[in-house]
């Protein structure tokens, strides 16, 4: 080693990054930068801002407006429902014996999304499912008289509550898990009440943890190209099948309006996911 | 009357579970009208391109975790021995899957990679299908490198290293037979995510235009009506599958940490 200079040193300490910094650089780095800058390019190669400025039409600003709709109100209402579950399970005084089997559960369902998921749905409350049939032959009650309809913003909600609850569930549970016994100890003996105890304690030092998830869930939503095509086809107008598409055929007629579309997408997932790290760090200071 | 509401809560939750795997089940019997049988599944399984595609899929996916896991222990191991204060950046570039869509990642691809650039991928089978390997090693690696980062993070790397390399081992020697049985159940649990991410996966498979498992579930279901919810019922017990082996492998391991 004493030929070494600090120099080739410091060098060779990069090597074993080789790898690893060539394949992530290569095929996951690059190819979104090169999305990136294609959308602030004209087809010969000038800067511009027409690509995004021409996101601003009637179709994809509908796309846009529906896949965000849909994504904020699953993450609502999985954060919401997952929360009241995970909440029922550690504090609620249910039997111990539910916890280890609905988390196993919700590991698995959690990463049970996609085509599949979409199936299992379409099983159930799609036209001819176990649900619509039963309350048509049983109680004469026709789902679709109601309006209801599996290809439907509400449909992919549902379907994707089917992921988004149990992942509330997961991250949600060491949060509550460490709520210590001495906070609520402390705010009983200062005489608050049951609400009070969780409206001024545990909901802010839960706050950045449930608002977090709420953003995770949400770029999970908006990123989730399978379950929705595989549950409406190319019919329903949201934001990832109209990339899909947009991939598949160029049905904007323009290819840099098609990288614009996905920088879109990055903007709001990264965004979301920004959210999440920032309060998920706030959220450790309190939970250690 | 609170232990009423937290039953009712998980209870309700529960249904809202249970009813599409329900239905899912019951769809998949009910080929033969009137009776339940296994029609829909003799129907699947029997279909060539079933089990092309499956077989396609299942060896996209040993491919992946091989790969991923020849990337991931030896970078994973580096930083932790010569380069700590470099460990953020590599987190955090782990990290990018699950905030760059991977719609756009394999749109990058496609544009990046095609037959007129110079990479030419996208011109030949064997080079898509690599392609489809990367990308769904891009998709594995958060969880790739999570696990076998904390499972490197629990042994003393630096003082089994040196005794190693005092013994004459080489790098090679020190990764197959001293690093890698460490982080075994690690990466074992990465490995098996790995599998249930990749066996299913639509979206990228669909846009390179690849015999994958996803593509063939989602064509199908747009053809077919009791066939798909028996390929659900399969999909969902290779996920069931995968996620109880991490269980058992996570249980092995601490109990082998425990009797040390």
């Amino acid at each position: 080693m004493a030929g070494y200079t600090g120099l080739q040193a410091r060098a060779l300490r990069w090597v074993g990054l080789v790898p690893f910094l060539a394949f992530t650089g290569l095929f996951l780095i690059l190819p979104t930068l090169y999305i990136v800058v294609g959308a602030f390019r004209t087809p010969d190669g000038s800067f511009t801002f027409d690509n995004i400025v021409g996101l601003n039409t009637a179709s994809i600003r509908s796309a846009y407006w529906v896949s965000l709709k849909i994504s904020f109100l699953s993450a609502l209402l999985g954060c919401s429902i997952g929360f009241a579950m995970a909440t029922a399970m550690t504090l609620g005084g249910v039997s111990k014996r539910v916890k280890g089997p609905l988390l196993t559960f919700s590991g698995v369902a959690s990463n049970f999304a996609g085509v599949p998921l979409a199936f299992a749905f379409i099983a159930t409350i799609g036209p001819a499912g176990l649900i619509t049939m039963y309350l048509r032959t049983e109680f004469g009650i026709n789902l679709r008289m109601y309006g209801w309809n599996l290809l439907s913003s509400w449909g992919l909600i549902i379907t994707y509550l089917f992921f988004q609850i149990p992942l509330m569930i997961l991250i949600i549970t060491p949060a509550l898990e460490g709520l210590k016994r001495e906070w609520r100890e402390a705010a009983d003996i200062l005489g608050a009440t049951r609400l009070q105890y969780w409206r001024m304690v545990a909901l802010p030092i839960l706050f950045p943890s449930i608002l977090g998830t709420m953003a995770l869930l949400f770029a999970n939503a908006f990123g989730a190209v399978a379950t929705a095509i595989a549950l409406t086809g190319p019919s329903l107008n949201i934001a990832p099948i109209l990339l899909y598409a947009q991939i598949r055929g160029d049905v904007l007629g323009s290819p840099n309006l098609g990288y614009a579309l996905a920088f879109g997408m990055i903007v709001i997932t990264g965004a979301a996911n920004t959210l999440y790290i920032v309060l998920r760090l706030r959220a450790e200071r309190w939970l250690k | 009357m609170n232990r009423f509401m937290a039953w009712t809560a998980i209870i309700l939750g529960c249904i809202y579970f249970i009813l599409p795997m329900t239905g899912m089940v019951e769809f998949s019997l009910s080929m033969r009208r009137g009776v339940y049988s296994l029609d829909a599944y003799r129907v699947v399984l029997a279909d060539p391109v079933f089990q092309a595609t499956f077989s396609y899929s299942v060896i996209m996916a040993l491919f992946t975790i091989a790969f991923g896991v020849l990337l991931v222990v030896p970078t994973a191991y580096w930083v932790q021995l010569k380069m700590p204060e470099i460990r953020p950046v590599v987190e955090f570039i782990t990290l990018l899957p699950l905030v760059i869509p991977a719609i756009v990642v394999v749109f990058g691809y496609i544009r990046l990679y095609n037959t007129s650039s110079w990479l030419p991928l996208t011109g030949s089978v064997t080079g898509t299908n690599i392609l489809l390997m990367f990308g769904y090693a891009t998709l594995a690696l958060p969880y790739m490198y999570r696990a076998v980062d904390t499972g490197l993070r629990s042994i003393d790397v630096a003082t089994l290293t040196e005794a190693a390399q005092s013994l004459g081992a080489g790098w090679l020697r020190i990764m197959a037979t001293l690093i890698l049985p460490n982080v075994l159940g690690a990466v074992l649990s990465g490995a098996f995510l790995t599998f249930a991410i990749v066996i299913g996966e639509f979206t990228m498979a669909a846009l390179l235009d690849r015999p994958a498992f996803g593509p063939y579930m989602q064509l199908l279901g747009a053809n077919r009506a009791y066939e798909p919810a028996a390929l659900a019922v399969i999909a969902f017990a290779i996920t069931w599958a995968c996620m109880g082996l991490i269980h058992m492998v996570s249980r092995l391991s601490k109990h082998k940490r425990v009797s040390h």
